[in-house]
């Protein structure tokens, strides 16, 4: 169920450097929400809306939490909107996490800077199922890191920094022999750490989160596609997507 | 208020649809609002066998615009006839079969699988297409080329063609009065015009296939002139497209010469642009001092 329509920016905060944490209020486009899903947010005048996950829902307030890195001229617009301002967004859009783990079981989560947010939505509602969770989440260094007590609350979290600023030194790959048995993998991250840990997992139960530059974000334009692991065919990120089981898709 | 339009091969209830390659084949915007409620629809270009496309990158914004090198990407005219024409069929619209190809052989062949589609009411000849390495544009750029697809494409279609013209010409009228004499029975303007933008950060094109087509209202200004220069010159209709955002956008072109517009860019901000366009172009026709569509047309070309 896709809809369009105005969700009210209820706080916008800076939790670490250049990353804005946002919370929106619908009721309609909470209903459907689910973890791993996106919103498509207009951004003053720009030609093309600024696809963004959710980090989170709250379906008693109708709230859903966006996560974003100012890092260009839409972002910086964005961040610039208040509180009590109003948003057009599309959503929720894409397909979310499958979550058929059973109880006791145990999921990692690794996350990559700002592919972390739609982890913590997924992490806390496996919880809720009865799922052991584990995170590894990777930031560039210690003035990046968001969302540390969040996910201790939901389990064992180590955090890696590219310069060993803040706890381990180096990817989030390097740090995987710490982990015990898991179950389940989910990642969302840049394409090289994806790259590096479905090749380090291979042969595991994983799902990955993944981004691109998007027109439509309904599955119109053909603009976000990528091959699948056969090589015959292809998925569209914003229609099959943006969540795909490990080894379905080409990276 | 009369919106209905009457074209070769088209009973237009009204002047809007969706441009091609902005809409696919109708199924996801058909989740928001009724397709029935468009003049037509131009589904994404059909070409002889399955097309991937290019590489992603293949979308980048830019000031009141956006480039692309989606690179024909479509399941083949065969699945297009078999799965997508049918399901665009439930809809009381018209339908156009945009056709693309890299040889006049395959331009023909898919020109005639589509005579086998009896819900399909008229061609879009793609002969503009910007980001694919052959075809496309080296038939869209030269008037003899042009003239030659052209007639092929008639010769083996029963259905009416609008020739898609591309803006990268220094020439246009030129280009539409030679695929006129080819027999076009209309025409479709503008394709996008091709740029590029280069991703400072790691000092390189953004757009995988380095080059893409702009479009959005960027390019508006230029389609304007040119459907105001050809529309003096041709005697066939000429559906207006490049930027199009409102129902004063609409009228702009109306006024340019266009007898019908269609709508790109704009469905990605507003998937319900084309609905929310017919709901308001009533009271903007009204509010310009016009009854009805077919008396816009061609109303701002000054002697």
């Amino acid at each position: 169920m896709m809809l369009k329509d105005k969700m009210k920016i209820v706080s916008t905060t800076y939790i670490a450097k250049d990353t804005i944490e946002m919370v929106l209020e619908n009721s309609n486009i909470t209903e459907y929400a689910v973890p791993g899903q996106f919103l498509h947010i207009q951004v003053g005048t720009h030609t093309l809306r600024r696809p963004i996950s959710i980090a989170d829902c709250n379906k008693q307030l109708n709230q859903i939490k966006i996560l974003f890195k100012v890092n260009g001229e839409g972002t910086n617009k964005l961040a610039s909107y208040q509180q009590g301002e109003y948003l057009d967004v599309i959503g929720p859009l894409g397909n979310g996490f499958t979550m058929d783990g059973e109880t006791n079981s145990t999921v990692l989560l690794i996350g990559g800077g700002i592919g972390v947010p739609p982890l913590y939505y997924l992490g806390k509602t496996l919880k809720e199922k009865g799922i052991n969770i584990v995170s590894v989440l990777g930031f560039q260094q210690k003035d990046h890191v968001f969302y540390e007590q969040q996910f201790q609350e939901l389990g064992e979290t180590l955090i890696v920094t590219d310069n060993g600023s803040y706890g381990y030194k180096g990817f989030v790959t390097d740090v995987l022999d710490q982990i015990n048995e898991f179950d389940c993998y989910y990642s969302c991250g840049p394409i090289p750490m994806l790259k590096a840990l479905t090749t380090k997992l291979k042969g595991k139960n994983g799902y990955i989160s993944l981004e691109e530059r998007m027109g439509c974000g309904v599955g119109a334009c053909f603009a976000c596609v990528l091959p699948t692991m056969d090589g015959t065919s292809y998925k569209k990120i914003c229609k099959d997507g943006p969540v795909f089981q490990a080894e379905e898709v080409t990276l | 208020m009369n919106l209905a339009i009457e074209l070769p091969g088209l009973s237009l209830k009204n002047p809007i649809m969706p441009a091609s390659g902005c809409f696919g084949f109708g199924r996801e915007y058909s989740e928001f609002y009724n397709l029935s409620k468009l003049g037509a629809v131009i589904m994404k270009a059909a070409t002889g066998s399955e097309r991937f496309g290019n590489p992603t990158p293949r979308v980048a914004e830019t000031a009141s615009g956006m480039l692309n090198a989606i690179g024909l990407q479509n399941p083949g005219v065969h699945k297009i006839i078999e799965t997508e024409v049918p399901f665009l069929s439930q809809f009381d619209t018209n339908i156009i079969a945009n056709i693309a190809g890299s040889t006049l052989r395959e331009y023909e062949e898919v020109a005639y699988a589509f005579n086998e589609a009896d819900k399909v009411h008229a061609l879009e000849l793609n002969i503009s297409c910007p980001n694919v390495k052959e075809g496309g544009i080296q038939f869209g750029t030269d008037p003899s080329m042009a003239a030659r697809v052209t007639e092929a494409v008639k010769k083996v279609s029963h259905l009416p063609v609008y020739v898609k013209l591309s803006p990268n010409v220094t020439d246009i009228v030129s280009m539409a009065k030679a695929v006129e004499s080819a027999g076009a029975d209309g025409l479709s303007m503008i394709n996008t015009i091709t740029g590029m933008q280069i991703h400072v950060p790691s000092r390189k094109p953004l757009i995988a296939n380095k080059t893409g087509g702009l479009s959005g209202p960027a390019i508006k200004p230029v389609a304007i002139r040119m459907i105001y220069e050809v529309s003096q010159q041709v005697n066939i209709p000429i559906i207006g497209m490049g930027g199009i955002q409102s129902a004063v956008d609409v009228l702009e072109f109306l006024l340019a010469g266009a007898s019908a517009v269609a709508i790109g860019t704009a469905n990605f901000q507003n998937p319900f642009i084309c609905s929310d366009i017919i709901d308001e172009l009533p009271s903007v026709i009204e509010k310009y001092g016009f009854h009805s569509v077919q008396e816009v047309i061609g109303k701002g070309i000054v002697s």
